[in-house]
């Protein structure tokens, strides 16, 4: 793999950039692989990174349907955080964070994670139980975590109305220095690049339509570019993951939602921070290039079309401009939508299955982004040995049995 | 003041009213008619920006929403609105506008030297491969970066405009009133359909406005006026000018923004900005026209490069020549349009360079004839000049456009107007997800196949003649109207056309990536040697190429730049364009600004507060409110000089030896009814209902299906059929929809009907000692006596006078009485039982000492105490799970799983704190050892925590670890602050354990 570095580029410029090598290449898929990973989103890219650098798996293929990073890891609104609620949650994510401090290094490939610092707004009296709940829970697990008042918000965010007579007035929040964002497209290339370095193999415009079984054990996948053997099936499909385990013959505790984004033109810089409310249902953070990224919640049926209703686009909008009136001449540029798989306990599922051979991970809902290199790292783990890796142990399908769920909706219910 | 690129004739200007304006600090004048782009031009001012990478000089060069170059920074103070586009901001008098970027100016741009000089080092993509190390720099690398972002400011002051909407239904929704658009209007609404005609710019007519062609004899003109006229003779048709449709949604749903004053400039106007029309259309015509393309060559980003459509559309309907010496630069018949324009208008056509071998179209025929030179065969390859066009080289072709075949040689001239063919406006069909589809003879893509009822006329579909706009559009209006396709002809004198050629990308004497740069995206800076390199690097979906390099991002959505873009990836990758396929147009088609987004729901309509029938009361007594749900409740009533503190203990005091009293109107309340109803709430509850008698409540625990509590409230029960449920404040309608969800899918046939109630009863609960008392004072037609009236009945009667409902329940372990009158007596009721209270020195509390009342005998909050991960046994209630109903009640098989049914879950128990003047905070973990290092492991959190006067000490509830069978161990709550506090495991009920004070 030919180093990025500004040297690189220096160099490159003298040659009119005519000489960069690929990123990665698309072959022709081989007929058989030791493993096969269903979905070349970030998640579905990281695994294939580890399981190539941590286990020295190689023989391995991504299949995309459509492009790499085009479902929901090119979709969504960047944020980045781990002050979860939950002991398990919160070791999952924050093995997350740390991944990604270093992930441009590592990867070579600069994938601008930003520790712009996260806040989540409260503006009752609960709101503010629940933030003192959840940032106590994580100074004791380790995680960085603060509770401010309105006055150090209005410090961090200055355009923020800071009101005590608004319908939702802001009455503190949690604040994460540590989180921020990321650039989405950033990171599944530069995963894939390094993957493809290291011998994976990515294959685009190939869908698995069909997962074959021989006596309870998967033996390869059905794709639009015919049949291809692996003894090990590791789908990583997001929103489709309903219907890829319905390719196996398993349900799974998911329903699919559609769940929109907006950006604003670009303006000049105003919010350093990620701010974020769950009371109004608004996100936002300003990007590089000064566009502002806003999140809305998810639509309130299920569907797999990447199109949302336009009135969450306009309910999100009024909370935003109720949390920052200064936006209300500001114009909507973009707005899009993604498919989000949502669990019954709002956690992800890193499972094996009952099938042997078959690993699924899915389940990361409405904020999944930021778990990409942890999630990739303990989910290799988890396809290479065939056991879990302990920190995703907890996240495993028979919760949804036994009934140990780890319930993120309850009091720290932050999405995103 | 002189507008020296004005003609003297001509336009839809009105030269009797000229407008004056300054455009960064320098005034000018315009005329009315204008557009901020044509009033500059008329001024000769052409470099209006600097590019958002490399800070080069940038005009004008489209005339609507194409527009890539001129955004703005309009207005000042409160009203400034960053980065509209110039042409499509309508003059008014006093004007402000800046350039949006450029320091100290736009024409001495310090930024340019930095983009001339880093530009090289800049390619796509450059900052995926450095500003890496070191590790910890990133964020210094982007505060730099950051400097550079954005276009226009905001202003930090509020939003003095008001935005409203408004709800459409039609038969026929037209969107574009260009000929095709008006043609179609026209049929559906002489059809006597319901029509609405929408149009982004300030006159109906589209195309029509600049078009110098006669229709069956007429003017276009003078056409568009009659037909204008006849359309708003209509009832039925409803005329929207000004109003962008920026979305399509399913269903047929449109969202159109109309601009209601922003043409008249922000002193001049009250009442609303802009209006958001939402529109549900039966069915839709798609008559959104067709955009011109730019040709691909180097340094076609100069200020004097523009768009061959848009140079006629300013001389023609704006009487303003943007040029003195034009070049014109084309691969189809179109550009000599402009060319002939030009020349009518009196300045110099220096040649029109045709890459075509042949150019014999009817046009190129008249232009040939009119005396303008005519070169086939060349290419424009380069634009020369440093801040606008002086000149440009030109070179000869070979026949498929790709290569250089001779010598180059050099013009001079300062307008170079590019007809690159044309792209119909696709956008709103692809919002639909109907993917466009490349048509080799238009070479354009045209809209997929319909997803909705939806029609298509005129350019959108490639119908570019003036007739066949007309009449498709005819065709379709009536079509959508459901009736017979009429007999119209239309004469225009259209010109035949001679076939275009598919040239994109103009090929240079130098590779793509050594040439000059040659622009695709001209407001992110994305050149077709961007793309190249994109394609290179291995990104070739035109996903990855839009994404690594831009290209289509901005606020122009790529509307001039990404077809071109696809074509040359498609070149480099070696495959069609249809193989390679276009990105996807979002809403919005232009930018829509938020406040229109949110209307009028901000402010204290954002979510509307309620208020109980109380409420003036409340506030009259100096009452502090919490906001609970969407409802503002009283949270302490302080009296002079109190303390916060010294108010509750004053209130549950009060309480707890005489009477106080509560407004709790904020309950939900659900109407139950139907012969089912029982049989409803035995599903719906945990606890059996079967045998619950009129004149009855009982307490009610719902569960998720998971097993963990949802909400809780007691229910009466008024008769056989007909129960009144009371849900907790928050969570109200939430458990009205929950209710209906479980009715309506799953037990369609259980016949039982929900209302909700709220608002139309009042709720106090009048409690303590003294509460019978008071409440005999004002009730004489129920029995209150202990013997006759016992905890948990429910008795109809009056209070005051009034009609009333009154329970006996507690949630403070007091003797009380839960009064419900209708709500508009409510207030009346309530000042009667003050009156009648105040002997025994009535006291008004509010929720907080509610919440300390009952946390002193245990009680819980849903949504305090329970996070929807506690059980019924978790929170020590087991009592209220039926073990024996017939049918089962959601949860139950829950309850059944290994995990759920542990014997160590977080459990639900009450902590006394060790030093009794402590109050631990609530929310504070909890752990069995103070000494581990972290990380520690929580047991459990506090989840309610309070001073108790009564009981002289601190109380607190939290979850616990096999809290159960720790009863009497010490626990530690670490806190923020550094101290430890320690508590000591207990029961819950820390007052009157047995409960004997309720009862009698
Ligand atoms: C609008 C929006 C905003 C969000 N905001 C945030 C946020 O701020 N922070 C955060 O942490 N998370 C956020 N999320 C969630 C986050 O985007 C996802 O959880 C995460 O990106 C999921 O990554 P993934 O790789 O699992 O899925 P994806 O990126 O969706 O990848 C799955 C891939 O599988 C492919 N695929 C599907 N079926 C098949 C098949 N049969 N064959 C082959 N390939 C197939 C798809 O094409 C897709 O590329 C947001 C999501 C959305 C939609």
């Amino acid at each position: 793999m030919e180093r990025y570095s500004g040297f690189s580029l220096f160099k490159h410029a003298f040659s009119h950039h005519e000489n960069w090598q690929k990123a990665w290449h698309s072959p022709a898929p081989k007929p058989s692989y030791d493993v096969v990973i269903v979905g070349g989103g970030g998640h579905g890219l990281a695994t294939a990174y580890y399981l190539a650098k941590q286990h020295g798996i190689t023989r391995v293929a991504v299949l995309e349907k459509g492009y790499l990073g085009g479902g929901n890891t090119g979709r969504n609104t960047t944020i980045v955080r781990s002050n979860y609620l939950w002991d398990e949650a919160a070791r999952l994510y924050d093995h997350s964070l740390s991944l990604w401090q270093g992930l441009s290094q590592e990867l070579n490939y600069n994938v601008m994670f930003s520790q712009r610092g996260v806040l989540n707004v409260g503006h009752n009296l609960q709101d503010m139980r629940d933030i003192e709940r959840r940032v106590n829970a994580n100074r004791l697990n380790g995680i960085d975590a603060e509770v401010l008042d309105t006055k150090a918000v209005k410090e961090l965010v200055p355009i923020i109305n800071d009101s005590p007579n608004i319908r939702y007035p802001v009455h503190g929040a949690s604040w994460q220095a540590s989180g921020g964002v990321a650039r989405h497209d950033a990171v599944a290339w530069g995963y894939a690049r390094a993957a493809n370095s290291l011998g994976v193999d990515l294959i685009q415009q190939c869908e698995v339509t069909g997962i074959r079984r021989q006596a309870g054990a998967v033996v390869g996948v059905e794709t639009n570019l015919g049949f291809i053997a692996a003894a090990k099936v590791a789908c990583v499909v997001a929103g489709s993951s309903g219907v890829m385990a319905a390719h196996a013959d398993i349900r799974l505790p998911l329903e699919s939602y559609p769940l929109q984004a907006l950006v604003s033109e670009p303006i000049k810089p105003v919010l350093d921070t990620v701010v974020m409310s769950n009371a109004v249902h608004a996100y936002v953070s300003q990007s590089d290039k000064g566009d502002l990224v806003i999140g809305a919640g998810i639509d309130t049926y299920n569907g797999y079309g990447q199109r949302g209703s336009f009135q969450i686009i306009e309910h999100t909008v009024s909370a935003i401009c109720e949390l920052f009136p200064v936006f209300s001449r500001v114009r909507m540029n973009r707005s899009w939508g993604g498919v989000v798989d949502i669990s019954p306990d709002a956690c992800p599922i890193i499972s094996k299955t009952m099938i042997k051979g078959l690993y699924f991970n899915c389940g990361w809902g409405t904020g999944g982004f930021k778990a990409t290199p942890g999630s990739g790292h303990v989910f290799a783990h988890t396809i290479a040995k065939d056991q879990a890796h302990p920190i995703a142990a907890p996240f495993n399908l028979d919760r949804f049995n036994t009934g140990h769920l780890i319930d993120e909706h309850g009091a720290a219910a932050v999405a995103h | 003041m002189s507008q020296p690129n004005r003609l003297s004739v001509g336009g839809r200007i009105d030269r009797s009213k000229p407008i004056e304006f300054s455009f960064n600090k320098r005034s000018y004048e315009g005329y009315a008619g204008d557009t901020l782009a044509s009033a500059l031009l008329a001024n000769g001012v052409n470099l209006v920006g600097r590019s958002f990478k490399y800070s080069r000089p940038r005009g004008i060069m489209g005339h609507g929403a194409e527009e890539a170059n001129a955004l703005m920074q309009l207005g000042q103070g409160a009203v400034t609105v960053p980065n509209p586009k110039a042409t499509q901001v309508e003059l008014y008098s006093g004007m402000v506008a800046t350039s949006t970027n450029g320091w100290p100016s736009v024409e001495f741009d310090l930024m340019a030297w930095l983009g001339k000089l880093g530009g090289p080092f800049m390619p796509p993509g450059f900052y995926y491969k450095t500003f890496m190390f070191p590790q910890a720099w990133w964020l210094r690398y982007e505060k730099f970066i950051r400097k550079a972002a954005g276009f226009g400011h905001i202003s930090q002051q509020p939003d003095p405009d008001i935005y409203d909407k408004l709800n459409h239904y039609c038969d026929v929704m037209v969107i574009g009133a260009g000929p095709a658009g008006i043609s179609a209007a026209l049929e559906a609404g002489r059809n006597g359909k319901r029509v609405i005609l929408a149009d982004e710019q300030c006159e109906l007519g589209g195309s029509l406005l600049a078009s110098q062609q006669n229709i069956n004899g007429a003017s276009a003109s003078d056409w568009l006026g009659t037909a204008v006229t006849e359309l708003a003779s209509m009832a039925n048709v409803v005329l929207l000018s000004r109003t962008t449709v920026f979305g399509y949604y399913d269903h047929n749903f449109l969202a159109a923004l109309e601009q209601r004053t922003d043409h008249l400039g922000p002193t001049a106007v009250k009442g609303t900005r802009q209006r958001l029309h939402r529109i549900r259309a039966k069915a839709v015509v798609l008559a959104t026209g067709a955009i011109e393309r730019p040709l691909v060559f180097g340094n076609n980003d100069l200020p004097g490069v523009m768009l061959a459509q848009s140079v006629s559309a300013y001389i023609n309907r704006y009487a303003v020549v943007p040029g003195e010496r034009a070049l014109i630069m084309t691969s189809n018949d179109s550009g000599y349009q402009a060319a002939l324009d030009i020349q009518s208008a009196g300045r110099t056509v220096v040649a029109v360079v045709d890459c075509r071998y042949h150019a014999e179209g009817r046009l190129a025929q008249m232009a040939r004839a009119a005396g303008i030179e005519v070169i086939t065969g060349h290419g424009v390859i380069e634009a020369c000049g440093s801040h606008s066009v002086t000149g440009a080289v030109i070179a000869p072709l070979d026949q498929a456009g790709d290569q250089i075949t001779g010598a180059q040689r050099s013009v001079s001239c300062d307008l170079i107007a590019m007809a690159g063919g044309w792209s119909p406006v696709v956008h709103l069909s692809c919002h639909t997800g109907s993917r466009p589809v490349w048509d080799e003879q238009l070479i354009g893509f045209v809209p997929g196949p319909n997803v909705q009822q939806q029609y298509c006329a005129g350019a959108v579909v490639g119908h570019y003649t003036l007739a066949h706009a007309l009449s498709g559009g005819a065709a379709v209006g009536a079509e959508a109207a459901g009736a017979k396709v009429p007999e119209i002809h239309f004469d225009c004198g259209d010109e035949t056309e001679a076939q275009a050629q598919a040239l994109f990308l103009i090929p240079h004497s130098k590779s793509v990536s050594r040439a000059p740069k040659q622009f695709v995206d001209f407001q992110n800076d994305v050149t077709a040697a961007g793309i190249e390199l994109a394609i290179r690097e291995g990104y070739e979906s035109i996903e990855h190429i839009k994404r690594y390099t831009a290209m289509g991002f901005g606020t122009d959505q790529g509307k001039t730049a990404n077809v071109n873009g696809v074509a040359i990836a498609a070149k480099a990758l070696h495959q069609s364009i249809q193989a390679t396929g276009t990105t996807i147009f979002r809403p919005a088609y232009t930018p829509v600004t938020f406040g229109a987004l949110a209307g009028r729901d901000v402010g204290s309509l954002f979510d509307p507060a309620r208020y109980t029938a109380t409420h003036q009361w409340h506030v009259a007594q100096g009452a502090k409110f919490e906001n609970v749900g969407q409802w503002k409740r009283p949270w302490y009533f302080p009296k002079a000089g109190e303390t916060m503190q010294q108010t509750l203990n004053r209130e549950c005091l009060a309480v707890r030896n005489s009477v106080g009293i509560m407004d709790a109107s904020t309950l939900g309340k659900i109407d139950i009814q139907g012969t089912d109803a029982r049989e409803f709430l035995n599903r719906i509850y945990t606890n059996d209902w079967s045998n619950l008698k009129p004149g009855k409540c009982r307490y009610g625990l719902m569960l998720k299906e998971d097993g963990m509590v949802f909400d809780d409230g007691v229910t009466t029960c008024l008769s056989e059929n007909h129960f009144l449920m009371t849900t907790t404040t928050g969570g109200a309608a939430e458990v009205l929809a929950w209710l209906e969800l479980w009715q309506q899918t799953e037990w369609p046939e259980l016949e039982v009907y929900f209302t909700s109630v709220t608002d139309h009863w009042v709720t106090y609960s009048l409690v303590g000692p003294n509460s019978r008392k008071v409440l005999e004072q004002l009730c004489n037609d129920v029995d209150l006596s202990a013997e006759a009236f016992k905890f948990m009945d429910y008795k109809a009667g009056t209070v005051a006078g009034i009609p009333a409902r009154i329970c006996r329940i507690s949630f403070t372990g007091e003797l009380s009485f839960e009064v419900n009158v209708p709500a508009n007596q409510g207030h009346f009721v309530w000042q009667q039982i003050i009156a009648a209270g105040e002997a025994y020195d009535i006291t008004p509390y509010g929720t907080e000492s509610m919440h300390i009342l009952r946390a002193e005998k245990g009680y819980i909050i849903v949504g305090q105490d329970t996070d929807g991960s506690l059980t019924p046994q978790d929170c020590g209630m087991d009592w209220i799970v039926s073990k024996t109903k017939a049918f089962s009640f959601i949860g139950q098989r829950s309850l059944h799983r290994s995990d759920t049914a542990r014997s160590d879950r977080k459990q639900l128990v009450g902590l006394k704190p060790k030093d009794p003047a402590a109050i631990i905070p609530e929310g504070s973990q909890i752990v069995m050892d103070p000494n581990q290092q972290i990380p520690m492991d929580m047991v459990g959190h506090v989840t309610s925590s309070y001073w108790s006067v009564c009981l002289d000490h601190g109380i607190a509830m939290g979850t616990v670890k096999a809290g159960f069978s720790r009863m009497g161990e010490t626990v530690y709550c670490p806190l923020v602050d550094g101290r430890t506090l320690a508590a000591e495991i207990c029961s819950p009920v820390f007052y009157d354990p047995n409960g004997e004070r309720h009862h009698d």
